[in-house]
């Protein structure tokens, strides 16, 4: 029998160096015991290491890292498994990823372990201050992992907490940071550490961040579990707790509502005033008490009323389909694919932005929410109905000489007329009101349309904005 | 009034704080303190502790003050409230969060805040307080501030500059409870406050054309949360809300949180037992959104109420009211319908894609993967195990609620 002792740091790269050594001997997996610096001798004895061979020794990325998380683990086994796994390896690597291997599975399992503990040990390792000379603060703690995870552990603590000086004792070993590099040491009594005021602060945030109405303790003792208490300053309030908890449930219950004290209906009154809901008279009056709108259930899902934008006295009006995903986000008309493309057609018809008004037809998104997108939907009849009281304070503020419809929801709003849109395209028709507008296309059509057919719809679209502009020189 | 030690000041601002669920440290950018300050961030988030209430400690979660002038009938520190009242100072704030996070008890701060005086006030401290953090003390822990509704886009523009996660609460899944419920709250300006904070990420990302990158903006995204239980809004209300919230905003995540008794309680609510089955159904409905492919509206279907079953999980109540769809071949069904076997997690998925590659799979492999075999046995087929008709028997509801009770007759 082979017996190879590892260090109690630095095991790992030693394992590594050992197996390699033995398997490019192909030595057999029994034929070797792996010992910890505490493993008593072999009773009989034990052989020395062959002298490495030729044979070739491969470890994939993944292996490794898997053998260096369940190096970590307790179980005094852990050698051998991974000594077996890596000349497994050496005739067929499959086996690493097949997550139905059993033996896999069991070196997996020991490796979440390790995480786990390593992840409870950044979690509950408690810090006292402790007195310190230098000009860094210096800082103590005790804890008792399940794994001896010390060297895996600890780096997380010197990255976190480079500027003091730490100290972290283990019945493993103890671990120490002065600015430079970790230092482990080999096991020492439980340091004595002095009481910390900041533990009492703590213990109160624990005390009263707790919610007595609700008690969940599995769900707690899952997460925190019992072999950490010991160490954790916080947790031997929990049985107080837990007793005085239905007590003061029943105590809020008891108490009931209460009378408020004077001085806030004071300040409610001041914050409550009503919003003034009469007939607007600027567009600006117009469009603060749109943002409140609820005339229709559209402002439920959507973000924002998205009301209209450019020159209150402009000649031309350009009327949308309705806000798309950016425009109800950003709460203004136009700034979506759709709107970039109008607002480059406008350019190329001579019509420059700030000498229209842009608005839509219905003034919230409508959408259908997928996963993590909101799909566009078409406003029904009900809705352009209900927001064309908005469009007509607009066209009445605005007074245009000309609208432009843009697309068929915009005609209907504009004439109450259904009718499909190609044969109207390009026409002038009657608002409702009496004003002309002029039908065409909408942008995001042209967005949608197959290669061959946007071109032509495009060029319609910039011919019908030059005509408007035409129309109202 | 005697002036109030710091303790005080911890028991009060934490005790208002404890009805915000969130406490997520993850997801920020990785950075450490090797290159100065203090603290380090990124990764999977750290929960330092947990209370009996079953909810982790992972950040300081205060308030800067409970003194606020709204009235929002589900919250202890609303203005008609008779609360104990108490506000820390910015250093306070800072040094608390420091102390606390030199013992390794926390992973950073959670700071919100009543409002007091005005919306932009009271943001405007509170990203004061982030910047000494931030700047002073060269803090790289995580900073989770809540936005208050109302404020200027300016200060949440410079409180994403700061904070790790921005989060601003829907409070309630329906506008008309929140107008009911929280009269000086308005449910399109926290919408439009969620809107800034998504296109503030965005335009975050994009480079300049010098390919210079931008300042980030609230890395870990933003969150917001919803009270369950103080409306008469059924599941499938709750549910499409989060599912036009995280459409919409592009949020990490969204917190049901039961309503819970408080302490001088607004007569308009009643004092009830917190639905804590209710609240972890929609955390698990939420789940099958987010990562199973399951969209709210199906969810929901599976009861006519419209609410969750309580008695099983949304996904096997799924199952039972589609068992058309079942049994699945699990060596050849796609990944998106073995997502929806019951008793099959994300991983376990992930797992059997895998080893399907690698041969064929059996009842006991699937057990060792982490399958769920008693609760998938109706619903897949395999080379040794076919459901035969327990897919379709009446009683098959009954083989996983939990047996009836008899009701407490005093």
């Amino acid at each position: 029998m082979i017996r190879v002792t590892l260090p109690r740091f630095g095991r790992f790269d030693a394992w590594r160096a050992a197996a390699r050594d033995l398997a490019s001997a192909r030595v057999a997996m029994e034929d070797v015991t792996w010992a910890d610096p505490d493993t008593p001798p072999d009773l009989f004895g034990a052989d020395p290491a062959p002298p490495p061979r030729n044979h070739p020794v491969v470890a994939t990325q993944e292996f490794l890292q898997l053998a260096r998380q369940v190096a970590s683990h307790s179980d005094p086994e852990r050698w051998s498994l991974l000594y077996g796994a890596l000349m497994r390896a050496q005739d067929d690597r499959r086996f690493l990823s097949n997550p139905a291997d059993p033996m896999l599975d069991r070196l997996s399992r020991m490796a979440k372990s390790v995480r786990r503990d390593i992840h409870k040990m950044h979690a509950f390792v408690r810090f006292h201050e402790l007195p310190s000379d230098g000009p860094r603060r210096a800082f103590g703690a005790w804890f008792e992992p399940e794994h001896p995870i010390l060297e895996a552990g600890t780096p997380f603590f010197a990255k976190r907490f480079a500027d003091m000086d730490w100290l972290i004792a283990t019945p493993e070993g103890t671990a120490r940071f002065d600015g430079d590099a970790i230092a482990y040491d080999d096991p020492a009594p439980r340091p004595d550490l002095p009481d910390d005021a900041s533990h009492g602060l703590w213990q109160t945030y624990f005390a009263n961040i707790f919610n007595p109405a609700r008690i969940k303790t599995n769900a707690m003792r899952s997460e925190m579990p019992k072999k950490y208490w010991k160490n954790l300053p916080e947790t031997r309030l929990i049985p107080d707790m837990l007793a005085d908890a239905p007590r003061r449930v029943q105590a809020m219950r008891d108490a009931g509502a209460s009378d408020a004290p004077a001085f806030a209906p004071k300040i409610t009154a001041r914050l409550r005033q009503q919003p003034d809901d009469s007939i607007p008279d600027t567009l600006a009056q117009a469009a603060s008490q749109a943002a409140r709108c609820t005339r229709c259930e559209l402002c439920h899902a959507a973000t924002q009323t998205v009301w209209g934008q450019g020159d209150p006295a402009a000649r031309l009006m350009l009327v949308g389909e309705a806000p798309g995903d950016q425009e109800d986000l950003a709460g203004l008309p136009f700034v979506g694919p759709a709107g970039q493309l109008l607002h480059r057609t406008m350019a190329e018809a001579g019509l420059a932005p700030d000498r229209a008004w842009l608005t839509n037809a219905v003034k919230h998104f409508r959408f259908t929410a997928r996963g993590k997108r909101r799909l566009h939907q078409t406003p029904d009849r009900d809705h352009v109905d209900q927001c064309r009281w908005w469009l007509d304070l607009e066209r009445r503020m605005v007074a245009p000489r000309l609208t432009v419809a843009l697309g068929a929801t915009a005609a209907f709003a504009l004439t109450g007329n259904r009718k499909p849109l190609t044969p109207r395209r390009g026409l002038v028709e009657p608002a409702r009101d009496g004003g002309p507008v002029l039908i065409t296309w909408h942008p995001s059509l042209i967005l949608r349309l197959p290669p061959d057919r946007a071109p032509a719809a495009l060029s319609e679209l910039r011919a019908d904005l030059a005509q408007a502009v035409q129309m109202v020189a | 009034m005697a002036q109030r030690t710091l303790q005080d000041k911890l028991a009060i601002l934490s005790d208002a704080a404890k009805y915000d669920a969130s406490c997520a440290s993850s997801g920020t950018t990785r950075r450490d303190s090797r290159s100065g300050g203090i603290g380090s961030g990124g990764g999977t988030g750290i929960c330092h502790a947990y209370t009996p209430d079953g909810r982790c400690i992972s950040l300081l979660k205060i308030l800067m003050t409970n003194f606020c002038i709204y009235d929002c009938a589900y919250c202890i520190n609303r203005v008609s409230s008779n609360v104990e009242r108490a506000r820390f100072s910015p250093e306070e704030v800072v040094r608390l969060t420091l102390e606390f996070y030199r013992r390794n008890m926390i992973e950073g701060l959670f700071l919100s805040s009543g409002i007091i005086r005005s919306p932009d006030q009271t943001m405007g401290d509170m990203v004061r307080i982030a910047r000494m953090l931030r700047i002073e003390h060269g803090f790289k822990g995580y900073i989770h501030l809540k936005t208050i509704p109302d404020a200027s886009p300016d200060l949440v523009a410079q409180a994403g500059l700061f904070a790790d996660r921005l989060s601003v609460n829907v409070e309630l899944p329906q506008d008309a409870s929140l107008r009911h419920l929280a009269p000086e709250k308005r449910p399109e300006t926290i919408r439009a406050t969620m809107a800034d904070v998504r296109l503030g990420r965005e335009a975050a990302k994009d480079r300049s054309h010098t390919g210079k990158r931008p300042p980030r903006f609230a890395p870990a995204g933003q969150s917001t949360q919803m009270i369950v239980g103080a409306d008469q809004a059924t599941d499938v209300d709750i549910l499409n809300t989060s599912a036009n919230l995280y459409s919409g905003y592009q949020l990490k995540r969204v917190y049901y949180s039961a309503f819970s008794p408080i302490p001088d309680a607004s007569a308009m609510l009643p004092l009830i037992k917190p639905p804590l089955m209710r609240e972890h159904r929609l955390y698990q409905a939420d789940w099958l959104m987010r990562f199973y492919g399951f969209d709210a509206t199906e969810i929901g279907s599976a009861h006519p109420s419209g609410n969750l079953d309580l008695a099983i999980d949304p996904k096997l109540a799924w199952a039972l009211a589609n068992r058309a769809q079942f049994p699945v071949d699990v060596a050849r069904a796609p990944r998106e319908m073995l997502l929806r076997v019951p008793g099959f997690g994300t991983k376990t998925v992930g797992r059997i894609l895998t080893a399907r590659r690698n041969g064929v799979l059996r009842y006991a492999d699937l057990l060792r993967m982490g399958a769920i075999m008693s609760k998938a046995q109706p619903f897949v087929t395999l080379p040794d195990w076919t459901p035969g008709a327990l897919t379709d028997s009446a009683g098959l509801r009954a083989r996983f609620a939990p047996p009836p009770e008899q009701l407490s007759l005093f």
